[in-house]
């Protein structure tokens, strides 16, 4: 398969009610040519209605999308020339993975030995070229959706629209799936939007996550960005695991537990807050905090703590390396390392 | 192995079973035995025959049994139209249900089940105004029946479909199938008419059963079916009337068979399907 050239997409002012339910309110996002995408919110957030909106599976009540410049808004879903891969399994239960592979080129009149040549490459490309004569029964739930992925992408679309791919899979389909889907993406550099409720799935794959709420967008940025600098409180307590712990700030800084950090938004104005320390930002140390071990749980490269501070009150949540394997009951002291953390309203 | 328990733990025993598919079957049995039976005999003189049956098939009585043969081809040509509207009207506005309006499916249910609660006779007292409007326009061929079987079919037509409609993603596969290009005739010809083939030809048979067995719309409106001509043909020959009958029966019964392999068919699909997920 060739490389199409990324396109930009953007989209403005997009508006979608259902029976006056807001479901998309003034939404505006872009992104640039060959760029991942991810949509990360709670559900009901309206991550999946922008990305039927950009397929044209949905009719937006007002706003413009447009790929290049060019203003695609009012053409139907069959001439936006975007893949697609669905949630659920889609494939054709009557085709085989080959004829699924070939149906959009069928589509676009592309002569047969073109056809199933083109098809063979795309399942090669997803591993699965010794699965041309299966029917969809016939494949496991990740195979399904490895030939929707060569389906969508066989016509060599302008924009690939993902939908929640993996959410139906099991936990090690997903990771392989998801990185093989990050590599096919950057092989091709085609622009990619990434429908996804698992804030795991969208820092490990994507360049940049939008992070919605009510229809809209809280924030959007690098991984890195929305874990280190949120700029929301709801960013702030979406994103990763936080320590919820009481406040106060002051002079640009804050004071918890008995330290002052830095805060990730400085003009924070002065009064009682909760701090949302992540728990990698706190460290097992021979001097600090004193508190009890309650329970340790591994996570397999890294181990995660919960220790009760002197207070009896505040818990915390400590991450470290399995070779510290702290026992319930254990004495422990705890130090916080001084990064930067964000704050919310007490 | 124990033996499996219902819910209410009153499941019958295998002997139980046997005895009331024995019942039932008996039940069934010994009218179709006894027209079989009729069918052989020689007549007052006593002894059995083969005659009737082959009378009914020798050139040399064609004239006699115009009636059958009429009554029989238009019967087939109701049943080829009723099947036509099924698939031209029925199916077309359940996919469009399904798909645009799925808040009407309720509506479109009840609208289809409604004929099975009107007695064919208080049917046609309403269809009786009716055809003579659909006289003025279509004339009065046989044929314009199929209109009033065309709603008599509904309730087991839509029962069949809406089963297999049920069974497959049919708004996935159709926006699947949009976002490939294919326009909205594509879909309906590519991807839902290929998986709705078992609903489609198990309504269509169901919808030939109906038609072929019956008399009441007919022969209250004054057209010539199978049934009407077996009535006719009873009251010259009542030997090839109950021929005929049985082989109606006969007919029906394969119909019904060939949509029960259907439906296993389309059990074991979806039973392969959710073993594999």
């Amino acid at each position: 398969m060739s490389s199409p050239q990324g396109v930009a997409v953007d989209l403005a002012n997009i508006t979608k009610s259902y029976g006056g339910q807001l479901a998309l309110n003034a939404l505006n996002l872009s992104a640039q040519p060959g760029e991942f995408v991810a949509l990360l919110g709670p559900s009901g957030c309206g991550k999946t209605t922008a990305l039927r909106s950009i397929a044209g599976l949905e009719t937006i009540d007002s706003g413009t999308i447009s790929i290049n410049g060019e203003d695609v808004t009012d053409r139907p879903t069959n001439k936006r020339d975007m893949g697609m891969v669905f949630q659920s399994y889609s494939l054709f239960p009557h085709l085989t993975a080959g004829e699924n592979v070939e149906f959009g080129l069928r589509m676009r009149k592309v002569g047969a030995v073109e056809r199933r040549k083109k098809a063979a490459a795309a399942l090669v490309m997803v591993g699965l070229d010794s699965h041309v004569e299966r029917y969809a029964h016939e494949l496991s739930g990740g195979q399904q959706q490895r030939v929707a992925l060569a389906r969508a992408l066989v016509t060599e679309p302008r924009v690939l629209l993902l939908d929640e791919p993996l959410s139906a899979l099991d936990a090690k389909v997903r990771v392989q799936l998801r990185e093989e889907i990050r590599r096919i993406q950057t092989q091709l550099g085609i622009t990619t939007f990434f429908v996804t409720h698992d804030q795991e799935e969208a820092l490990a794959v994507a360049d940049r996550v939008a992070v919605m709420q009510a229809g809209n967008i809280e924030q959007i940025g690098t991984p890195e960005d929305l874990y280190r600098h949120p700029e929301t409180p709801f960013v702030a307590e979406f994103i990763g695991l936080s320590n919820r712990l009481d406040g106060v700030v002051s002079a640009g800084e804050v004071d918890v537990l008995g330290y002052r950090l830095p805060l990730v938004h400085a003009a924070t104005a002065d009064g009682p807050v909760r701090v949302l320390l992540r728990p990698e930002d706190v460290e097992l140390a021979s001097e600090g905090l004193p508190g009890t071990v309650i329970s340790s749980s591994f996570l397999g490269s890294l181990r995660r703590t919960n220790v009760l501070l002197s207070d009896d009150t505040t818990m915390v949540a400590v991450q470290h390396t399995v070779r510290e394997n702290p026992q319930p009951g254990e004495h422990v002291f705890l130090a916080l390392s001084g990064t930067a953390v964000s704050v919310v309203p007490r | 192995m124990s033996a499996p328990v219902n819910r209410t733990g009153i499941a019958p025993s295998k002997l139980v079973r046997r005895l009331i598919l024995g019942v039932v079957g008996v039940f069934f049995a010994i009218p179709i035995l006894s027209m079989i039976e009729f069918t052989l005999r020689a007549g007052l003189a006593g002894g059995y025959t083969f005659s009737h049956w082959t009378g009914l098939f020798d050139p040399a009585n064609a004239s006699k049994y115009q009636v059958v043969y009429t009554g029989l081809g238009n019967s087939l040509l109701l049943a080829v139209v009723t099947v036509a509207i099924v698939l031209l009207v029925l199916l077309p506005t359940m996919v469009l249900v399904q798909l645009k309006f799925p808040a009407l499916r309720r509506v479109l249910e009840f609208i289809c089940i409604i004929p099975i609660t009107v007695p064919a006779i208080v049917l046609v007292v309403g269809l009786a105004p009716v055809y003579s409007v659909v006289a003025k326009i279509f004339g009065s061929s046989v044929w314009t029946l199929a209109f009033a079987y065309g709603i008599t079919v509904l309730p087991y037509a839509y029962r069949t479909i809406q089963s297999n409609l049920g069974a497959i993603d049919v708004n996935t596969l159709s926006e699947a199938a949009r976002s490939l290009g294919a326009s909205w005739m594509a879909v309906f010809w590519r991807v839902l008419i290929p998986n709705l083939r078992r609903g489609i030809m198990a309504a269509s048979f169901i919808s030939v059963a109906v038609v072929l067995g019956e008399f009441t719309i007919a022969s209250l409106l004054s057209r010539q079916n199978l049934q009407t001509a077996i009535l006719l043909m009873s009251q010259s020959d009542p030997y090839v009337a109950i021929i005929i009958a049985l082989l109606a029966l006969a007919f029906v019964f394969l119909l019904l068979l060939v949509i029960g392999r259907i439906g296993a068919g389309g059990k074991s699909q979806r039973k392969r399907n959710r073993t594999k997920s």
